[in-house]
């Protein structure tokens, strides 16, 4: 089935997501769809799979143009998606997930679960996925929750599949499983519509690729293009894709963390004994899959974890037991990994979230009240210096785009005399020039004998910073490699390996 | 792809590594020690003389059970003695890091609750048919309520206005009965009125997404200022005519009816009892094994899933919370058609928030809240035998217990239960 998408414009309210956008895929063709987060990728798919409605342009599906008013139209259409964030219910089986709003029933409108088991098998076994029909979803590992996405879309028959970054969950080894699931598709005839903004998978598996920027189209490439070219069609501006540093001035060994073990109020074993050292000036990344313990342990470096065994000490003092507010006040720096949710208050100006983390002391407080002039001169500055575009201080922090979100956060931490830098995901979501400054910020912090823990599951990011490499899996270390690790052993450690002369 | 030397890695890292370390729970023995010393103060303090006698059968009885005496003393002693042991089982297994199974459960309440009785009712005679009998009554507007409320959460809006739906299905049931004489014309009445209660919920927590938690008691609170000014209004003035609905008759069951004990308990109800028990079943059915309840429960989980797989999120929403609505109205035609056959206000007395507490101590499943409605119903029940018997227990005291046992219930008992996923969250696109 060829889908064409004729110069689909979209609004909410003033902003244009979708500014006259076209696109061709062809039946057995992979066609890239690159672009910065916020570039309007996602509102075109859900335009095209019915979740919204474009306000001019038309799809066209073989020559028959569609009037979706929802995602059931694009599905009857032949429309199928695997979304960013899996549309799956947790506490059903795949089965179910896989059957529901296509349900074969029996009498009186009961489920045919017999039928829906057998088709996820049929499918699963065509494409080697190795998926069990009874399964709960929220037992299976990611990247086979994602094969339940593909089977569900698949059995609806769909001709065209929208795949929207689906590879930001995945580890090296599941996204090349994905690109090979990819090709099987292309060859078995389905056009498929590939949404990222990671420029190596693009090289690796599109026919076509389709450049937008702020909502419009701003250029095709083939695959053949480098890295380099890509990057400055999506961002508009050369780049550098590489963070130049020194050598680390190491100093004394500064956190010191010893069988750390944390389990949560169920008794689940999230870190299971780990220990490792970082010392003054130097950057150790924490590589692994979202999810394998790296959130209790940035947490539990913080005190925001309750059962914590185990000793952290930051230049000989014991961290493991104090407040929140003992850690802060000894010298640690925290970009939480969700700075929506942990790191902002997004009904608070920009210049009452600067001061979050001192809202208790001098120079902003006086005799219990808020000194408002302090906190203006403050903010004012650091919005300068961090490069916050901002109409001005007063702007609620809920209004900013990620990346500026992101560089508040930024401001406010790196803006106290730090003992420790934590950063965890410290560019997720933010826009490759925020991810520039932000990555600069965090080098300068290290050549300023601050140790950092940055926590990543993005391999670029951890390559571009590390001293050091600390693989996780499961609440343990695979291993502490140097910065400079090969990849493809970095994604090996990532499923648990161990090559032979890592030493854990 | 060339890699060094790679294998498979060691013991910790490639064994199935996030383990669990099983939380031991001390809920349980802690409350069974509580319950069995409480148990054996009171009869320190307070022994009881004479004889306790449970009386299993009715007159009416076809083959009737004897009665059971028993000498008070050493009968709650006997049972005081049972729950020990119950409680050092229950210890035992806590050390053993294993949970108490739910036999333990069941027995150590018979035993407490037999204990009690034999202590409560020395030197009188326990009407044990009618102390479950009158449970049963007490708990049918409540399991009607609880099914309402699993409805209505299992599609991811929170049913606060249970309550209303109650109070105005009594009203509705009360008026249109007596205007026309058929207590099935007052049923259905019931149904509408709790639909239009839901309707009325349904517009602001699933179309203007006002906080459902808030909209709920508002409309409590609406329908029982409503139903009041119509009472004095309206219905007192012309009592005759408009509020004296006629009666469901009791309709014995042949054969089931007969069985000594159950019998009389289940079996020889009214009409709207038997409807409460296929209420039950096809809810709990329709729920977890037909198309429609796949869809009520993706709706509730993940709505925008849903709507993803070509789902109507907020048209399924309405349509549940409207037959959830008529389910509890079918409540409250009990208290008017069935109980007292008269509309009073607020005759509900926040029956409706005792039927939350019980989708909640159901853990939103319908089997487990119409078990968890029963508990409620029967502490009611209790309350009300012991007064009539003379108890040494104050009735005021009495009148309290079945909410402590709610609070109890709802905060310790319930152990790990998940809410679904989107419920009380208004489902908005874009």
């Amino acid at each position: 089935m060829k889908l064409v998408l004729r110069n689909i414009t979209k609004r909410f309210g003033s902003l244009v997501a979708n500014d006259r956008i076209s696109l061709e895929v062809a039946p057995g063709e992979v066609h890239c769809l690159l672009g910065e987060n916020g570039a309007g990728k996602s509102t075109l798919m859900n335009v095209l799979y019915g979740l919204y409605q474009a306000d001019e342009g038309e799809i066209v599906l073989d020559d028959e143009v569609q009037h979706f008013t929802g995602p059931g139209d694009a599905m009857a259409a032949g429309i199928g998606m695997v979304h960013q964030h899996f549309m799956l219910i947790p506490v059903f089986t795949v089965a179910e997930n896989v059957m529901l709003g296509n349900e074969s029933t029996g009498f009186a409108g009961t489920l045919d679960l017999d039928a829906a088991r057998a088709r996820v098998r049929e499918i699963s076994e065509r494409f080697g996925f190795h998926v069990d029909p009874d399964a709960l979803v929220e037992e299976l590992p990611v990247g086979v929750q994602q094969r339940v996405e593909i089977i569900k879309a698949l059995s609806r028959d769909a001709e065209v599949l929208v795949f929207d970054e689906p590879t930001a969950v995945l580890t090296p080894q599941e996204t090349d499983e994905l690109m090979e699931i990819m090709r099987q598709l292309k060859d078995a005839g389905k056009a498929i519509v590939f949404i990222t903004h990671k420029l190596r998978e693009v090289r690796e598996v599109a026919d076509k690729i389709t450049v937008i920027r702020l909502g419009k189209v701003v250029g095709e490439a083939e695959p053949t293009a480098t890295n380099a070219e890509l990057a400055s069609l999506m961002v508009g501006r050369p780049v550098e894709l590489v963070v130049h540093k020194d050598e680390p001035q190491l100093g004394d060994d500064a956190l010191v963390v010893k069988d750390l073990r944390v389990r949560d109020a169920l008794g689940h074993v999230h870190l299971d004994g780990i220990s490792f050292t970082i010392r003054a000036g130097e950057v150790l990344c924490v590589a692994g899959v979202q999810g394998n313990g790296q959130t209790e342990l940035t947490e539990a470096l913080l005190g925001l974890q309750e059962h914590v065994e185990g000793s952290i000490t930051l230049d000989g003092k014991q961290l493991v037991g104090r407040s929140v507010r003992q850690v802060l006040d000894a010298g640690v720096g925290f970009i939480p990994e969700d700075r929506q949710e942990d790191g902002l208050v997004g009904g608070f100006s920009i210049a009452e979230n600067l001061m979050l983390n001192r809202s208790f002391r001098s120079p902003f407080v006086r005799r219990g009240s808020l000194r408002m002039d302090a906190l203006e001169e403050f903010a004012k500055t650091k919005l300068q210096e961090y490069d916050v575009r901002a109409p001005d201080i007063y702007t609620h922090a809920g209004k900013l785009s990620g990346g500026n979100q992101q560089k508040v956060v930024v401001a406010r931490e790196l803006s106290r005399d730090l003992r420790l830098l934590v950063a965890a995901q410290p560019t997720r979501g933010v826009d490759v020039g925020s991810i520039e400054f932000i990555h600069k910020q965090v080098i300068a912090t290290r050549d300023r004998g601050v140790p950092v823990l940055v926590v990543s599951t993005e391999l670029d990011e951890v390559v571009a910073l590390a001293d050091r490499i600390m693989v996780v899996y499961r609440g343990h270390v695979v291993g502490i490699v140097p910065g400079d690790t090969p990849r493809e052993t970095l994604g090996l450690m990532m499923t648990g390996e161990r090559p032979k002369d890592v030493v854990a | 792809m060339t890699t060094p030397g790679l294998s498979p890695a060691p013991a910790p890292t490639s064994a199935p590594v996030v383990d669990t370390v099983a939380v031991r729970s001390l809920k349980t023995p802690v409350i069974f020690g509580v319950l069995t010393l409480g148990l054996a103060l009171i009869l320190l303090l307070e022994a009881p003389s004479g004889d306790t006698t449970f009386r299993l059968a009715v007159s009416t009885d076809f083959a009737s059970l004897p009665e059971l005496t028993v000498p008070a003393a050493a009968g709650a002693w006997t049972l005081t003695a049972v729950c020990a042991l119950l409680t050092a089982e229950s210890v035992r297994r806590y050390l053993a890091r294993r949970t108490s199974p739910i036999w333990v459960l069941v027995v150590f309440a018979v035993a407490w609750m037999a204990g009690f009785l034999t202590w409560a009712a020395a030197g009188e005679t326990v009407p044990v048919v009618g102390l479950l009998a009158g449970s049963i009554a007490l708990s049918v507007p409540l399991v009607f309520g609880a099914l309402g409320g699993v409805l209505g959460e299992r599609a991811g809006v929170v049913n606060i206005a249970i309550d209303g739906q109650l109070l105005f299905g009594a009203f509705a049931a009360a008026l249109l009965g007596s205007l026309t004489g058929s207590p099935w014309v007052g049923l259905i009445a019931a149904m509408v009125a709790g639909a239009l209660v839901a309707l009325v919920l349904g517009l602001f927590a699933i179309t203007y997404f006002v906080d459902q938690v808030i909209v709920g008691v508002v409309l409590n609170v609406l329908v029982i200022g409503l139903t009041s000014f119509l009472f004095s209004q309206v219905l007192a003035p012309n009592a005759a005519t408009l509020n004296t609905p006629p009666r469901f008759p009791r309709i014995p069951i042949p054969v089931l009816g007969d069985i000594p004990l159950v019998g009389p308990v289940f079996f020889r109800q009214t009409a709207v009892v038997y409807l409460l028990y296929i209420a039950v079943a096809v809810v709990a059915f329709a729920l977890y094994r037909t198309r429609w309840g796949l869809r009520v429960r993706a709706v509730g989980e993940h709505p925008l899933a849903a709507d993803t797989v070509g789902i109507k999120v907020n048209r399924t929403r309405y349509r549940t919370i409207l037959l959830a609505g008529a389910v509890a109205g079918m409540g409250g035609a009990f208290y008017t058609l069935v109980s007292v056959p008269q509309f009073n206000r607020e005759m509900t007395g926040g029956a409706g928030y005792i039927a939350l507490a019980a989708v909640i101590f159901g853990k939103w499943d319908p089997i487990r809240a119409t078990l968890a409605a029963l508990l409620f119903g029967f502490a009611s029940n209790l309350q009300g035998v012991l007064a009539v018997i003379g108890s040494p227990v104050p009735s005021q005291f009495m009148l309290m217990l079945p909410y402590v046992i709610t609070i109890f219930a709802v905060a310790g008992l319930v152990g790990r239960s998940r809410p679904p996923a989107a419920d009380g969250v208004p489902y908005r696109k874009e």
